[in-house]
Formats: structure tokens, sequence, C-alpha cells
């Protein structure tokens, strides 16, 4: 039985190096997904992850499907985008969310402008699409080196951090490390995107930032466990998720984010911090 | 005051565009094709007596492609629109049907014995055609016989074009057949990014074996990628081919597992650059056998 689990992985290179990218990205995506989650900018995950597309495509377009020319131009919109909202937000009537969405949808529509104008059609499905089965050398460098950073930065920033979560003003109050704190963990995120979309494509890599996140809400109740639980459900669902695409002949990327999803599913049912069956037991009343 | 000026450049606008378009005085009849390499055949049958359009140009992906309203406008002013049918350009209605197009269509590959293919239980019609040169004179011949009806006065150069045409793809025909005659049998495989060389391959004894399918609209799956490289291992596929309008990385990935060796660029659903290695069709087929020879004769 366990040998259909370790087959795969023991018989194919490329199988041994999809699943190490993705416990790459399975450390450095979920802690920034549970900041993300707490602190309500779940769906901007989404709209940076379309934000990077401009910077990509102008990369692939000087460049060619160069790993650091796409990485480098992602990046700089990601930033971009993210301060430029940030600066409209505080210096108009706008709050952030509209001003974020302005700029992202700009950003797409200029990234999906360039690709069609210079490139052809195929390229943009494949900065779209990824390609978790065909990561080489360079590409897993730069998720490893992603997950680093990512990680240590992330136990630098920590304290303030949490506290900017809950209690910005008190933070701003006491501390000057608001704002770089703010600003360190917008890096992050775009970072992680960037290396998430060269194995994933811009359209799963939030779901493996996100998904295990939101799963993890239902099982954990400090933020430890809360990083814990999302680290292991993403990497479970990673190895699942390749599993089935071997075995059942389906794409690998959505394999992966689909099985997260269930996961998530599962986790609403029957998690222990109110998942809904447990809802449905009649509880203890209070005695006096 | 405003209001009379305003009326007055209102009236100045509608007389500037009641004036009737002079008809631009050009002998040659414009015609459009869907992709670059039915262009090249449809400029090498028509010669100077037509003025061609191609949507997708080259190095283009036909299976996918997104016209746009210059398109439109293009198809609109033609005569005659050569599709390749067989379902590759699965974005033609769209377009055909948005221009207000009210010319003729005319499908190169009538007459064509088409290939079936079975894809996960779905048998489809393989539409790379144009990959068999025998195929291509029906092309040809098609083309040529669309371009007399269309314009009888030009009859006598349409046959002559066309049958040089034909004459070169009968030569191409017997070097192909010999490049393939040099090869060993065993090392007659390849692996390609897609399966766009069916006909290619039944034509001329070799087989083509690719990990995404049909369409370049598909993503593949671990079970195909682990497939074709349990493959290439089983029967010692000498030889990995990258296509122009494909991404090279699943295909590196692949060839640096198995030992395999990247052979060079084939052309399959798109023509060069004019000045690159394909810039027409005889010399795409130039290309391909030249690259596939070196590869897998020694």
């Amino acid at each position: 039985m366990i040998h259909y689990l370790i087959d795969p992985f023991m018989d194919f290179v490329f199988m041994r190096r999809a699943l190490v990218g993705c416990l790459a990205l399975s450390l450095s995506a979920p802690p920034i997904g549970v900041f993300l989650m707490l602190r309500r900018m779940s769906l901007m995950g989404d709209a940076m992850s379309h934000a990077i597309l401009p910077g990509a495509a102008i990369g692939y377009l000087l460049a060619g499907l160069s790993l650091f020319a796409m990485s480098l131009g992602g990046f700089a919109a990601g930033i971009a985008v993210a301060l430029l909202a940030g600066l409209v937000a505080r210096s108009t009537v706008l709050r952030e969310d509209a001003s974020l969405a302005a700029f992202y949808l700009c950003s797409l529509a200029l990234g999906v402008l360039i690709v069609s104008v210079r490139g052809n059609s195929i390229d943009l499905l494949h900065v779209l699409f990824g390609t978790v089965l065909a990561l080489d050398d360079h590409a897993i460098l730069l998720i490893g080196a992603i997950a680093t950073v990512s990680t240590a930065a992330l136990a630098i920033i920590y304290r303030p951090l949490v506290l900017e979560c809950f209690d910005p003003q008190f933070l701003r109050s006491v501390s000057r490390w608001s704002s770089p704190t703010h600003f360190i963990f917008l890096v992050l995120v775009v970072m992680n995107l960037i290396g998430g979309f060269q194995a994933l494509g811009t359209l799963m890599v939030v779901g493996i930032m996100l998904l295990p996140a939101i799963t993890a809400r239902f099982w954990a109740q400090d933020i430890s466990g809360l990083v814990v639980v999302s680290v292991l459900a993403a990497f479970v669902a990673s190895l699942i998720g390749l599993l089935l695409s071997y075995y059942a002949n389906v794409p690998t990327s959505p394999a992966i984010i689909l099985m997260a999803g269930v996961f998530y599913l599962l986790s609403m049912l029957v998690g222990w911090q109110g998942g809904l069956l447990w809802q449905l037991m009649p509880r203890k009343h209070l005695e006096a | 005051m405003t209001r009379r000026l305003l009326l007055a450049l209102g009236l100045i606008l509608a007389a500037l565009l009641a004036v009737p378009q002079g008809a631009s005085a050009d002998d040659k009849m414009k015609v459009a094709a869907s992709f670059s390499i039915l262009g090249d055949m449809v400029k090498q049958v028509g010669g100077d007596r037509v003025d061609v359009v191609t949507f997708v140009g080259p190095n283009g992906d036909a299976h996918v492609y997104e016209p746009t309203p210059a398109d439109a406008k293009a198809l609109s002013e033609s005569k005659i629109l050569f599709i390749n049918g067989l379902g590759l350009e699965g974005w033609m209605t769209r377009l055909e049907n948005s221009s207000g197009f009210k010319g003729k269509v005319v499908t190169a590959s009538t007459g064509v014995n088409p290939r079936k293919m079975v894809e996960d239980e779905k048998t489809i019609t393989d539409p790379h055609a144009w990959q068999s040169l025998a195929n291509g004179k029906i092309y040809a011949a098609n083309i040529r016989d669309a371009l007399i009806a269309a314009d009888p006065a030009g009859k006598a150069t349409y046959e002559a074009n066309a049958k040089k045409f034909i004459d070169g793809m009968t030569a191409m025909e017997a070097n192909v057949k010999a490049a393939v005659a040099k090869m060993p049998p065993e090392r007659r495989k390849i692996i390609t990014t897609h399966d766009a060389f069916g006909y290619f391959g039944s034509a001329y004894g070799m087989e083509f074996i690719a990990p995404e399918g049909v369409s370049t609209e598909s993503e593949a799956s671990a079970q195909d990628v682990a497939k074709i490289i349990t493959q290439i291992k089983k029967e010692h596929i000498p030889a990995v081919f990258l296509e122009n309008v494909t991404d090279s990385r699943l295909l590196d990935q692949i060839a640096s597992e198995t030992g395999a060796k990247i052979g060079g660029t084939l052309y399959s659903d798109a023509l060069s650059a004019p000045d690159g290695p394909a810039g027409n069709y005889l010399d795409m087929f130039r290309n391909n056998i030249d690259t596939l020879s070196t590869a897998l004769s020694s």
C-alpha cells in the first residue's frame, strides 16, 4: 500500500523535483497567508497576484522565459502597485480596498495588453498556468531562497506584525516600527507570489497561500498553531495533488489547489475550533 | 453663438463623412488566410495577383489565437478567406460573424483524408494535415481552384504557379523519403512538444510522441509526463525536439531526466520569420527533415 505513495517519487526525477518545490512553497507561503487572513487582507493576495502580471510580462518580452527577468519584473510591479495603493489611500478619500482594486485592475489589463501586442497567446497561458512538473534548477533555487528569506524575515518581524494585526493604533503609539513592518510584510507577500507563480502559475499561487491558512483556522487557536497547521495542510495537499496527477491523469496545479479546497471543506465540517458538526451537537449549559 | 458654432462644425463633419471614399486603385485581389503556413501557400499559388493577409503570424499558435479588430477589418475587405478546417481554428466563426465577412470561405483541407486521434476516450480529428506533402498538393489544388473561380482572368498564372509549387513538393517529398530511409529503423521515433506531426509520421514512417495531446491549450498531467519518460527509457528514443510554438521547459526536464538529446527546433504549426530557417512551406519541410536527420542518423 505504502509503495503506491512512494513509487512515483522513487521512479521519476521530475516528481521528486516537483515535491521539493512544493515543500519549499508550503513552508513559506502559508504563514504569510495566515497573517493575510488575520489582517482581513485575504482578497488582497489575489489582487496582488494579478498585479504582478505586467511586470512578469515585460520581463518576458525583454528577456524571454528568463526566470530572473520575469521574477524581477513581477516583483517590481507588485511592490509598485502595493505602494501606490497605500499612498493613494493615505492621501485621498479612497480607502485601501478601493485604491488597491483600481491599481491591480489597471495593472492586469496592462499586462494582458503587453503580452498580446508583443508576445503570442501561448506565452500568456504559460505565465498564468506555470508548470510544477518542469521546475529546473534555477526555479528550485529561487523558491528555496524565497522560503528561507521569507521564514527568517517573518521570524524577525513576528512581534510587531502580530501587534499590527490586532491593535495597530497601540503599535503606532509605542513604536516606530508600524510602517516598516507593514512594508516588509507586503514585500514578503509579493516575494512569495513570485516564487509561487513559477511553479503553480499566477492563477493558483494564491491558493497555496490562503487555502491552508483558512483551513488552519478550524484547528488551532493561537498564531503558532495556525502557522504549523497551515504548513502541514499545504504540504499534504501538494503531496496528494501530485499523486492524483500521477494516478488519475489530471493537471497538477489544479489538483493541488483542489485538494487544499477539499481539506478546507472537511475542516469546516469537523474542525475542533468551530466546525459545523460540533456546533450541531448540544453543548453544556452554564450552571450557576 | 456657441450653439451655432457647434452646429456648423457638425455639418462640416457630416459633409466630410458623406464624401464617398475613393476606391483605391489596386489590381491585386485581397484574400485572407488563417495562419502563416496557409498564407504562404496562398502566396505561392496566387503570386503577384493576390494580396494576402495572414492572421496568426510566424511562430504564432493557431490553436489559441485571439483575433484583433485589425484582423476583423482586414477580413471584411477580403474576397476569399482560406482556412485549414479540421477543427484547427476554433476562433474563426466568431471572427467571420463579427467582421461581417461577405466573401467566400474556402477550406483548404477539402478532400484530405483526415487522421483520427484518440485522446482520453475522445476521438478527435487531427488538424495538422499540411504536414504531409501529399496533402499539401491537395491544399494547393484547392487554393488554385478557388482563386480561379474568383478571378478567372488570372487562370493561366494560377495554374502555372500551382504547378511549380506542386513540382517543388514532389521534389521535397523525394528528399524527405530518402532522408528517412537513411535513418536506422529503430531510431525513427522522437519526442516533441505537441502532437502536431501525426500526418508527417504516418506519411513518411516515423513515430512522434508528445506530452501534451493535440492542442496546445491543455496542461500536462504527471501521468502523461511519466508515461513519456518511461517510453523514452524503454525504447531508447534518441532525441527530443523543441517546437517553435510551445514552451521548452517541460521538454528540457524530460530530456535531462532521460538523457535524450535536445535535437533542435521543428516547425509545426507556424513558419519562422521570413528570413528564418523555415520562412515558407517548402523550407519548413527542409528544415524539419534536416534537423531530424542530423539527430537521428548518427
